[in-house]
């Protein structure tokens, strides 16, 4: 007769176990190294130059090897080519989901566009810079321009907005669209006043973590918007300049000065990135969609 | 027709408030066609991107004189446009599969890690912490891999080079930090979030039962992963993996600022130089002539066609188990 052993697991279980946690906890650290360096040197590298100077100046007339000069065109740039792309990209995601929600009702093309649009989410974003390259630059024969960029952004922007809008509106109760439709509401109004009131912070959300992904954008809009070095408040006349491709620039020449100014960039471009995340996730938290 | 005289009838009936009664039968119209028009708007975008680089990729491809999909060779602008995706293909597939060698098991722990061991209540602001990797945008990874990790892997590579040189990956007679492991291991670090949040979000539908009933057992914690999530969260991991893989496929700045600019066919993995398409893209874009930039269109045609197959492929296998996700 063999003794059963009650007292526990033997001892190689246990130091599989005992191994099994610490590969896990490597695992997380391993993560959180990088993050901690980079949030580091971005902080440290980029206060050297985080100056008023660098936020009321542009580049013109400074050259790479000069000290000095500053974003101030490219913190315009962005935030214009951003706003154009949100413009173009959120009314049209917003009316997609709710296609896909309200209307589609899981027939051929609601699933068509279900997968086009997981599909949308994986176009590089090298790809739309070149699709509006081939087909607003090359084909119709504007120049480089700003709103080139937002176009390009747009693409980038679209599957993630129709995503989060329709992740909310699957939320929202029927209960209240069928309250809404007893009272004799039609259905656009339906959903225009009851269906999107209850879901508009959680598309709020999504529509910010969506305009941050694309704030940090670099590639589409090399072959979009260029590069340059004054000032342009107009995004629908001639190249302008953005937070990346002012980091990007930067970053490729070899002279300390020019170093020091990409780090600023950066850290600016972290700044704004973070801060959309964070303001998206306390709306998220300070209002949940549907918590009743 | 009934309905359409009833909203006569019911017009003729109150006169003057007739407008204020309306059914709502137009505006309803124009907002479903609307939203319909929404969708199919969006599939005729990607239809566009597919046609438009079609188009202006073909007089490139005309141009070519080299084989475009087996030559080495990159000089579109040349009087005798020769060009090939030979090299840029594998240094995109290599530098990507390299990425997701290394960040597929990290980020399967990062969600154990959260999900079965970290405390409940720390558990939500550690996810946060590791989508703030995913919020860091690629050109802020390509200056700090440029200026930061660059130098720290010159070190390290000259140590896998003199020590572990006999394996042929670690071989190679120049080595430097510029180099395609460098890249792959900044390309790991960028899907790293994308691969551990989808697999964490696989693992919290395991069901209660299962893992209980492994505990009661007299499972340990480790034995209770392995039988009990695992393989129930297989399919959920390999798709994961998969649109991570897309990821670093067309990830492009990071890996331009990162990479040297030495070209070819190496397996030598410290060897600096390397280029992939989206970086050759970037790189060479603006100086390209009217044949060099149809030439990186026809490049980029053929990314958008392996990103594409990758993301359907990972699709597809959700989609086989759609309860998981």
């Amino acid at each position: 007769m063999s003794t059963v052993n009650l007292a526990g697991p033997s001892g190689l279980r246990k130091f599989k176990d005992k191994l099994a946690l610490v590969l896990v906890c490597a695992a997380f650290a391993l993560a959180v190294i990088p993050l901690v360096t980079l949030l580091y040197t971005v902080i440290k590298n980029g206060a050297k130059r985080f100056d008023m100077e660098f936020f009321t100046h542009s580049m013109n007339a400074i050259g790479g090897r000069d000290a000095g000069g500053g974003a101030y065109h490219a913190i315009i740039g962005t935030i214009e080519q951003v706003g154009l792309a949100s413009v173009i990209s959120i009314p049209i995601g917003v009316l997609t989901a709710i296609y896909l929600v309200e209307y589609g009702g899981g027939g051929r093309l609601a699933r068509v566009v279900t997968f086009f649009v997981d599909v949308m989410t994986g176009v590089p974003s090298i790809v739309s810079g070149l699709f509006v390259f081939a087909f607003w630059i090359a084909l119709l024969g504007f120049e480089y321009m700003g709103f080139a960029g937002s176009l390009a952004l747009s693409v980038l922007m679209l599957p993630t907005v129709v995503r989060a809008a329709e992740e909310m509106l699957k939320l929202v109760p029927n209960d209240l669209r069928e309250a809404s439709y007893a009272l004799g509401v039609p259905r656009w109004r339906t959903i225009c006043f009851v269906v999107l009131p209850t879901a508009f912070t959680g598309i709020i959300t999504g529509v910010m973590l969506a305009v941050a992904r694309v704030m940090g954008e670099t590639a589409p809009l090399l072959m979009t918007v260029f590069v340059t070095t004054a000032i342009n408040n107009d995004p629908f006349k001639g190249p302008q300049m953005s937070l990346p491709l002012f980091v990007w620039d930067q970053a490729q020449l070899p002279q300390q000065v020019a170093i020091d100014r990409a780090w600023a960039g950066a850290l600016t471009l972290i700044l704004f990135v973070m801060l959309l995340n964070l303001a998206a996730r306390l709306i998220a938290r300070l209002r949940k969609p549907v918590s009743r | 027709m009934t309905s359409e005289t009833l909203e006569q009838g019911a017009t003729r009936a109150l006169g003057g408030r007739a407008r204020k009664m309306s059914t709502g039968r137009t505006g309803d119209r124009l907002f479903g066609l609307s939203a319909k028009g929404s969708g199919i708007l969006l599939l005729a975008v990607m239809a566009a991107i597919a046609v438009f680089l079609i188009v202006k990729a073909l007089p490139a491809l005309r141009a070519d004189k080299a084989n475009f999909l087996t030559s080495q060779e990159w000089n579109p602008d040349a009087a005798q446009s020769r060009f090939g995706i030979a090299q840029l293909t594998f240094g995109t597939v290599l530098s990507s599969l390299l990425a997701l060698i290394l960040a597929t098991p990290v980020a399967v722990g990062i969600a154990l890690f959260i999900g079965f061991y970290a405390p409940r209540r720390l558990a939500d602001g550690l996810g946060y912490v590791v989508d703030l990797l995913a919020a860091v945008p690629s050109i802020v990874y390509g200056l700090w891999g440029l200026q930061f990790f660059v130098p720290k892997m010159n070190g390290v590579a000259t140590f896998l080079h003199d020590d572990f040189g006999w394996i042929p990956l670690f071989g190679g007679d120049t080595v430097g930090g510029q180099c395609i492991l460098t890249a792959s291991i900044v390309l790991a670090i960028m899907i790293l979030p994308i691969i551990s949040s989808i697999t964490r979000e696989v693992f919290l539908q395991v069901p209660r039962a299962n893992v209980e009933a492994a505990l009661a057992l007299g499972a340990t914690r480790w034995e209770v992963i392995r039988m009990a999530v695992l393989p129930f969260g297989r399919s959920g991991m390999i798709s994961a993996s998969m649109l991570g893989l897309g990821r670093a496929l067309g990830e492009t700045i990071a890996v331009a600022l990162v990479l040297g600019t030495a070209s070819g066919i190496s397996l030598h993995l410290l060897k600096p130089g390397g280029n992939t398409f989206a970086a050759n893209i970037a790189n060479t874009f603006a100086m390209a002539g009217k044949i060099g930039q149809s030439a990186l269109i026809a490049s980029g045609l053929v990314l958008f066609v392996i990103t594409l197959l990758v993301n359907m492929a990972a699709r597809a296998v959700i989609a086989r188990r759609k309860e998981f996700v």
